[in-house]
């Protein structure tokens, strides 16, 4: 071993780890244990943060656990992909952890919050970082098993029927990541993703490994909620509290999405007309409906539910036109839409401590009393929609522009006609709830004016502050954001540089 | 011997996802365990299935090709594990619905579905 072991490769999963263990020491106090994932989470933003820089400056950072060789030994590995997805996710943790100070309830807390969201971050961070295809699938699981716990603290009646689907469907997923694993393993002997790229490049037989794209398609299709497999979302996520939902809205999907642009890079390259045109096509379908399901609902919480689906469709749409803008454009996308919809469904949890509801329709008035809640509104909803400047229309000009120079264009006009029904959902929440009177058949609504909520719930209100200022900050100052997304669009269209770094250090 | 063991992984996955689609709680758990059961049977078979050969082997004659191989082996401990957690998970979770809700049959939990 040579003298500079990338260690800052670890430190992101040691903070979470060590933060997980004392909280476990502290069982039952939520104040030490809501004290500890305080520091976890700015210590984990800076350990991002810090592997980011390293990244981007030298390139990519690759360690061997146990020092075993590469093919045969557990192999963690930072491209500035993962390392952006790492830093993101830091962010969103971050911020929900803060939010989470006033919004979960002690009870709540004194079953293991904490420790449980510490954990789901752990596995979240590894799967970023795992070069493995098996210990991805054991990453998966650690998430999964820690967000099936999140999902139903608390034992409400909603939260236990969304849960049943949830977890069912999780399960399902897990099986069908294990099954494709095992085939891959049986047709090249080897688990090493590095390594499998090139033994799928010379492999003899390349439409038996097509069977195992169609099962980590559908394993990982059903944890990204693309089109036929999107039905669990929309009935689980509306029901925990929204510390809960706003990580999990923002994170989650997200991994699955990584997943597929891991795969769909750097193994199933061999046959892009069958491959990613199966991607596209339900790219489109995944935009289309999920959009007609936002148009559909009434409460505020599912709207953004739906609203997930249809982006998820936007990420999948760049990779499926498989060119570097195009691919650099969905990074953009990703980065941005963690950033929007954590927000948007903090928003709405501040909306219901206002008013008491989610329902559209017992809503109103917010724009009269909580003129700065409306401002922080405003901000997400048109940036998820895709007004000029805010960091949607981006995302959403990289993917149209790519889509039109490789003449896609049903694609394209299928995602401007959904950009434009996203518009129509949103500005339903904004006349319903910001615009329009306060309802008057609430009995008893708790009337807080706007210092008050200040006073009272100014963590939840610094949260989603911090999420808009990020929100603006890739909005008016996109360069950076941008050249990142090609930077790393081009690593993973030129595998050469990842699979060097891990097969021959 | 092959051909017996891929019909019986087809038949562990017709008959799990048979069951899960049915409506009662009882048949969804036996469903979920088929599937884990499914899913590792044929991770552990990917190594190869052999038999009559010695598990110790002296160096000058390792007739390796006869053996299976035993990283699958090894992955599918890791997966019964994870799976039976999720399993049991998943027996606790159908217990506390049926007590909050009241029913055993799945089209019922339809609440969160609902537009209103």
């Amino acid at each position: 071993m040579t003298d500079t072991i990338p260690t800052l490769l670890l430190f992101p999963l040691w903070v979470l780890l060590a933060a997980f263990v004392f909280c476990i020491f502290s069982w039952q106090r939520a104040k030490v244990q809501a004290a500890i994932a305080v520091v976890a989470g700015f210590l984990y933003l800076a350990a991002a943060a810090g592997l980011f820089m390293e990244v981007s400056q030298n390139g990519i950072q690759v360690i061997q656990i146990g020092d075993w060789p590469a093919p045969f030994g557990i192999t963690l590995v930072a491209d500035l992909l993962a390392a952006g997805m790492v830093l993101i996710s830091a962010v969103v943790a971050f911020a929900i952890i803060l939010y989470s100070l006033q919004d979960i309830s002690t009870a709540r807390k004194k079953k293991g919050f904490y420790p449980v969201l510490l954990v789901m971050m752990f596995g979240v961070c590894g799967s970023f970082l795992t070069g493995d295809i098996f210990n991805l699938y054991v990453w998966f699981e650690v998430m999964l098993v820690a967000s099936f716990v999140l999902i139903v603290l608390g034992n409400s009646k909603k939260q236990l029927e969304g849960a049943v689907k949830y977890v069912t469907l999780s399960f399902i997923s897990s099986g069908f990541l294990l099954t494709g694993s095992a085939i891959l393993y049986k047709l090249t002997g080897t688990l090493n993703m590095a390594d499998l790229s090139v033994a799928i490049a010379q492999h003899p037989n390349q439409e038996l490994i097509t069977v195992s794209a169609v099962f980590f398609l559908t394993g990982f299709g059903i944890k990204a909620a693309l089109f036929p497999f999107f039905s669990w979302l929309p009935a689980s996520y509306p029901t925990p509290p929204i510390s809960v939902v706003g990580l999990m809205a923002g994170l989650l999907t997200k991994v699955g999405v990584y997943a597929l642009i891991r795969f769909f890079t750097l193994l199933y390259t061999y046959d892009l007309p069958t491959t990613h045109s199966v991607l596209l096509v339900l790219a489109g379908l995944t935009m289309f409906f999920g959009v007609l399901g936002a148009i559909a609902q009434r409460n505020f919480k599912k709207i953004l539910s739906f609203h997930i689906v249809s982006q998820i469709g936007y990420m999948i749409m760049g990779l499926a036109l498989f060119t570097p803008l195009a691919i650099a454009g969905s990074i953009f996308y990703i980065i941005h839409h963690i950033l929007v919809k954590t927000n948007l469904f903090l928003i709405s949890g501040i909306v219901k401590i206002t008013n008491g509801h989610y329902a559209l329709s017992k809503l109103g008035g917010v724009y009269d009393r909580y003129p700065f809640v409306t401002v922080l509104f405003a901000v997400s909803a048109l940036s998820l929609a895709g007004i000029p400047p805010l960091s949607g229309f981006w995302g959403k000009f990289i993917l149209a522009k790519a889509g039109l120079a490789s003449e896609a264009y049903i694609i394209v006009a299928v995602s401007l006609l959904v950009g434009l029904l996203t518009l129509f959902s949103m500005s339903k929440i904004w006349v319903s709830v910001f615009w329009s009177a306060t309802p008057e058949s609430d009995s008893n609504p708790p009337q807080l004016d706007g210092r008050t909520l200040f006073r009272r719930y100014y963590c939840l209100l610094l949260a989603s502050v911090f999420l808009t200022l990020c929100t603006l900050g890739i909005s008016f100052y996109p360069d950076f954001l941008i050249s990142f997304s090609e930077q790393a669009a081009e690593q993973l269209l030129n595998p050469d540089a990842y699979i060097n770094a891990v097969l021959n250090p | 011997m092959n051909l017996i063991i891929s019909l019986i992984i087809g038949v562990l996955f017709s008959a799990s996802l048979f069951l899960m689609f049915q409506k009662s709680f009882f048949k969804l758990i036996i469903g979920v365990i088929l599937f884990g059961y499914a899913t590792t049977f044929f991770l552990f078979t990917v190594g190869g299935v052999t038999k009559n050969a010695p598990p110790l082997l002296s160096e000058a004659k390792a007739a390796v090709d006869q053996l299976a191989d035993p990283l699958p082996q090894a992955l599918t401990l890791t997966a019964i594990v994870i799976s039976i957690g999720v399993q049991l998970f998943v027996i606790v979770l159908l217990k506390k619905v049926y007590e909050e809700v009241g029913t055993e049959d799945l089209d019922e939990l339809n609440t969160t579905d609902k537009i209103k």
